[in-house]
């Protein structure tokens, strides 16, 4: 009969309708600044940078070499080496940036940075209510901005900033011991047997 | 007084050399690109005889953003984003054809539950594909808004397991070369048996609304159709192209991935209409969820990332490669030149949607302006691959 298939589909509007006062599976809107839906752990949203101890400059862990800036598909950030070197978090002499910035009008968030990095340096923030009065310098985040504390990284994503302290305490304990093996003082090298600027780099693109 | 109304009723008439019947007089309507219903910047010349369409001429571009040349000037790992933006209801099946061809250019083997995570994402993306197409042909058809809903709220459950896992909803940025960038743990599995043990029930209840609806079989059944022969000879792949009976699936026929190990069948239609790519859709999203359920009662603990794949300084060896999937909308294909740098050489997408616009004209040639849109709906385009 000609109308079955209509009032068959009318039936099912009714039944969610009727059904999303009783069924929390039919009714799944959440109301946003007043209610949130909590961030999975694999959120990522913009990058930033990590730092050690109490001084967001002298603990900062990027030593200025310029992988992410290369691998950076969007070309996005921004680095100026240090023409000095200056203790890091660890004590040992390394470079640092002396500009790093980063713009996030141009970044889309692909954590290729994130995966490059030999340092464990930068890392993607949940921070997602970001508009910005101005177009162009408030969207230009500055090393200022960009740093932020290793208890903040352990805040956001607690397994993955244990992992990461554990990786960088076994890599700080072995070159501790080849240092006292060798008891000469080697190159100070933290995470990778290769320089920041050795063979890892590819050539500018033809 | 009586000579002011005398002008006023001269004004209103029209002038004699402009004919009072446009009977038989051809019309040309651009239709697009800020139309609600061409799913983005999409444009239409057409040629209307009243209501009738005469002529279509489709016009593309308006979202090009060079996404060929980005390509080759990037690094192979660099545009594994960018090929989220292709297709952004699909990216994980995008990611997958990129990761399947730069495989094969440098031969990288991918470990066993790298493997499965592709295929269990790639038939989720399906699934959310596949529902939300529905929703919104439902609504280009005068169903506005209460369908799509309910799709959405599907789309929505998958798309936060995507979240959960790759960090994203729609610009997933997951495979890499050589395995998948994070596993996925007990929680998440289990959260994906879940929805896909319920996908079943939600689809009962969708076709009860919409497949047997006098509304959306008058609007679709016998318009718009295609003959396979048209079909095949235009390069159509996917669903559009097993609505009209030809029974061809790059998962049956290249076997890529582990889709060999699982047991699915095709759906094939048979007049090649718009309520047969319709029903290719609900056909297939049951199909995927046979698929599912064996991938995620198959999948074993193991690495996800073959350690030999570099992921700095990737330099695959000089050579070409074409790894192609079947991607929701059809055969998605990369294909590569290498010259043994860091950036290919050549970088060539085969976009599924862009290939199956092409015979809109001849699917809406007779057929009302209302129907083109019904048409243009069961295509399935998304203006983000079309233009590239």
């Amino acid at each position: 009969m000609i109308g079955t298939g209509i009032l068959k589909g009318m039936g099912v509007t009714a039944r969610n309708f009727v059904g999303s006062y009783f069924e929390k599976e039919r009714l799944i809107t959440v109301q946003y600044p007043e209610e949130r839906s909590p961030l999975p752990e694999n959120y990522r949203n913009f990058p930033f940078l990590i730092y050690d101890g109490e001084d967001p400059q002298a603990g900062l862990r990027c030593v200025a070499c310029k992988i992410c800036e290369k691998e950076c598909p969007p070309q996005c950030i921004y680095i100026v080496k240090s023409d000095d070197k200056k203790p890091d978090y660890m004590g040992k002499p390394q470079f640092y940036p002396k500009v790093f910035d980063i713009d996030i009008s141009v970044c889309m968030s692909c954590q290729i940075c994130v995966e490059v990095c030999p340092f464990e340096a930068i890392k993607m923030d949940k921070e997602f209510e970001l508009s910005k009065r101005e177009r162009f310098n408030h969207l230009l985040q500055r090393k200022e901005e960009l740093s932020k504390p290793n208890e903040y990284y352990h805040g956001i994503c607690p397994t993955e900033a244990a992992d990461v302290d554990a990786k960088l305490a076994a890599a700080a304990e072995a070159a501790a011991k080849k240092k006292a093996v060798a008891a000469a003082p080697a190159a100070p090298v933290l995470a990778k047997p290769t320089g920041p600027t050795g063979s890892t780099s590819a050539p500018a693109s033809s | 007084m009586s000579a002011t109304v005398q002008t006023l009723e001269a004004m209103e008439r029209p002038p004699v050399t402009m004919s009072s019947r446009l009977e038989g007089e051809l019309l040309e309507v651009s239709m697009g690109p800020q139309h609600p219903s061409t799913h983005g910047v999409f444009r239409m010349n057409v040629t209307l005889d009243g209501e009738i369409v005469r002529k279509l001429k489709p016009v593309f571009g308006y979202l090009h953003r060079n996404h060929e040349q980005i390509g080759e000037q990037t690094t192979y790992l660099g545009s594994m984003p960018y090929t989220d933006r292709l297709d952004y209801f699909c990216s994980m099946s995008n990611n997958w054809a990129y990761a399947l061809s730069v495989e094969k250019l440098a031969g990288i083997e991918v470990p066993e539950r790298a493997e499965y995570l592709r295929v269990i994402l790639a038939e989720l993306t399906r699934l959310q594909n596949h529902a939300s197409l529905l929703g919104f042909l439902l609504s280009d058809m005068g169903a506005w808004g209460t369908p799509l809903m309910y799709a959405f709220r599907e789309r929505e459950k998958i798309l936060d397991l995507f979240e959960s896992l790759a960090g994203s909803r729609m610009m997933c940025d997951y495979m890499r070369f050589g395995g998948c960038r994070v596993d996925a743990d007990d929680n998440w599995l289990a959260g994906a048996r879940k929805i896909v043990d319920r996908f079943p029930k939600f689809l009962d209840e969708f076709e009860e609304l919409i497949l047997g609806n006098e509304i959306v079989i008058a609007r679709t059944q016998n318009v718009g159709k295609l003959s396979a022969d048209l079909a095949i000879s235009a390069g159509i792949t996917g669903p559009m192209l097993r609505a009209c009976g030809v029974n061809y699936d790059v998962r049956k026929v290249d076997g890529y991935g582990f889709y060999p190990r699982f047991k699915f069948r095709i759906p094939l239609g048979e007049h090649g209409d718009t309520y047969d790519r319709l029903m290719m859709r609900a056909l297939e999203m049951r199909e995927s969820v046979e698929i599912l359920k064996q991938a995620l009662a198959q999948i074993q603990p193991g690495a996800i990332v073959n350690p030999k794949a570099k992921i700095r300084a990737f330099r695959p060896p000089v050579g070409e490669a074409y790894g192609r999937i079947e991607a929701p909308k059809g055969e998605l294909g990369f294909y590569l030149i290498s010259d043994g740098g860091p950036n290919p050489y050549r970088y060539r997408v085969r976009p599924p949607s862009f290939i199956n616009l092409t015979v809109l004209e001849d699917l809406c040639l007779g057929h009302t302006v209302a129907d083109v849109m019904v048409i243009l709906g069961s295509v399935d385009i998304v203006m983000g691959e079309v233009d590239r």
